[in-house]
């Protein structure tokens, strides 16, 4: 028998460190839901949906009940929409979010994602009638969440794509100014972005996947925080060594719940996400895992060191506990839904330009940022040809979600509420980039040789 | 199938008695018990085998808490393997 005390040791880590599976996610394939009639395809596409997903939350909630894990999510993400849509002859594609979402309320779950395009290169007139509808249909679903994919390492930055997404999240936020511009929470633009990534905004079914899949991503910011307590002082070889043991612990059992959910939907398990994704809730934050290693604040001098460490720990932990690891696996530092980091840049501590750096060494990119309502088009482009390029550089993902705030200021707060929290607005850099901007093309793919 | 049940509360009288009177009126073995009193604190794991019981298990779990809730006691049942999964290579 397993001892007692590793029993309370699970225990605890559920009931007081927030240990949690954040999302069981299935990914579903539309693309046999092409129709020239589109309100035949939307049709189709929620009967796919509600069909395959059927049991989904039902299963969900079963395993939580009879292992005793809390299941925070459970979410659906399918092929990119405009690759779907594009054989419809239409012109907006608001109908297909608006089926997406309708699929979402009839299967409980809390977000659907894939009403994405894949730009990288170039788009289609599908990517570009797509792009046009993300406004008004993040303005009028519930769930629909969208992802827009600007770069990549082998193909460069679509900057035309990358100005458009700058006008996009704009509209996205007039759109939903009642709500703090709240589609733009929505709304993830990506470079490198992964087929079989879990966790939402950015989550979409890619065509490389199999038919249907589940795929899980773990948390557990507060388990880590925890452990760390107790090696105070330590060297950084203990604290990675500490940080290795953890994930390896949450990441079994996220491995456990993929495995156990898949067989009993009958569905193919494809990839345990390690991610650490934080939460507004105290106890549930990354900023202060950073701190606990000896930062007086999230943001300071020392905390790209202090990420970098904890990326590569967690991943290295991860990765011997599960047999596949995908997605986006790493850290997560939304500011707005991670309570150390609301903190700090509230306190001023944490800048957007630190939040840059940070992601050249974290999982994903600049994430739930709030920004003064009045930041234009072209800079919020600016800032998502920055993020590309170091993901682009870098061979990693990145990604931008920003929300221009209507009528908020540097100091106000934005609240979304639940796990997306509330996000004091930063500043930007007053200088404009317009001219740069409006340069479009594409900046060309990277040298994978001579790297310094 | 083997789960875990873990019960946690204050001490006093007949913790035992009632936790494995209501295990054995749902027909489910016990495999094997671990009691310590911590700080006046009665904890308690057992080890289970529920495959007998007609009670499907999520059902038994809920039962076991709701009934512990009412004696300010906290009583859950997990399944074994989550344990295995974290605590096993």
């Amino acid at each position: 028998m397993i001892n007692t005390n590793e029993i309370l040791e699970t225990i605890h880590m559920i009931d007081q460190q927030h240990l949690d599976i954040r999302t069981i996610t299935m990914g579903i394939s539309l693309l046999d839901c092409a129709d020239p009639d589109p309100k035949s395809a939307c049709r189709k596409i929620y009967e796919k949906i509600t069909r395959q997903a059927d049991r989904l939350v039902a299963t969900g909630e079963a395993i939580e009940r009879e292992f005793g894990i809390p299941i925070v999510n459970k979410r659906i993400s399918v092929t990119p929409m405009a690759l779907v849509a594009g054989a419809s002859q239409c012109e907006s594609y608001v109908p297909f979010a608006v089926a997406m979402d309708d699929a979402a309320k009839a299967t409980g779950i809390n977000f659907i994602g894939g009403f994405s395009a894949l730009v990288q290169k170039g788009a289609t007139p599908a990517d570009r009638k797509l792009v046009a509808s993300i406004p008004e249909a993040l303005a009028i679903t519930d769930y629909v969440c969208s992802s827009v994919n600007v770069g990549s390492t082998r193909a460069g930055i679509n900057m035309d794509a990358v100005a458009a997404m700058g006008r996009t999240i704009k509209q996205a936020a007039e759109r939903t100014a009642d709500r703090g511009g709240f589609g733009c929470a929505k709304l993830v633009v990506f470079c490198n972005a992964v087929e079989d990534n879990p966790f939402m905004a950015g989550a979409f079914h890619g065509v490389g996947e199999p038919e249907c899949v589940i795929n899980v991503g773990v948390s557990g910011p507060g388990v880590v925080y925890h452990a760390l307590q107790s090696v105070k002082g330590a060297s950084f070889d203990v604290v990675a060594e500490t940080i290795k043991k953890t994930a390896f612990r949450v990441t079994r059992m996220g491995q456990l719940v993929a495995q156990e959910a898949s067989r009993r939907l009958g569905v193919p398990f494809g990839i345990v996400d390690l991610s650490l994704a934080p939460t507004p809730a105290i106890g549930d934050s990354v900023a202060r895992i950073l701190e606990e290693m000896g930062l007086a604040v999230c943001g300071t001098h020392g905390t790209t060191a202090a990420l970098a460490l904890l990326n590569d720990a967690v991943k290295k932990g991860g990765v011997m506990a599960s047999s596949h690891v995908g997605g986006l696996s790493g850290a997560f530092i939304p500011v707005s839904e991670d309570e150390g980091m609301i903190a700090a840049a509230a306190s001023g501590a944490l800048h957007l330009d630190k939040l840059e750096a940070m992601t050249c060494v974290c999982s994903v990119g600049l994430d739930m940022i709030a920004v003064p309502g009045d930041t234009s088009a072209a800079t919020i482009s600016a800032i998502i040809a920055d993020e590309a390029a170091i993901g682009m550089v870098n061979s990693k993902t990145t990604a931008v979600r920003i929300i221009p705030a209507p009528g908020k200021v540097v100091g106000d707060t934005v609240e979304f509420g639940g796990l997306l929290g509330s996000a004091p607005v930063m500043p930007v850099h007053p200088f404009g980039s317009d001219a740069f901007v409006a340069r479009g093309g594409r900046i060309p793919a990277p040298m994978q040789s001579l790297k310094n | 199938m083997r789960a875990i049940v873990t019960v946690l509360g204050k001490d006093r009288v007949g913790i035992m008695s009632l936790v494995c009177s209501l295990l054995a009126e749902r027909n489910v073995n016990i495999l094997d018990i671990s009691q310590t009193i911590l700080q006046d604190y009665f904890t308690m794991v057992m080890l289970v085998d529920a495959s007998e019981s007609a009670l499907p298990f999520a059902e038994l779990a809920a039962l076991l808490a709701a009934e512990g809730e009412k004696r300010d006691l906290d009583i859950r049942a997990q399944r074994e393997d989550i344990f295995n999964a974290m605590h096993r290579i």
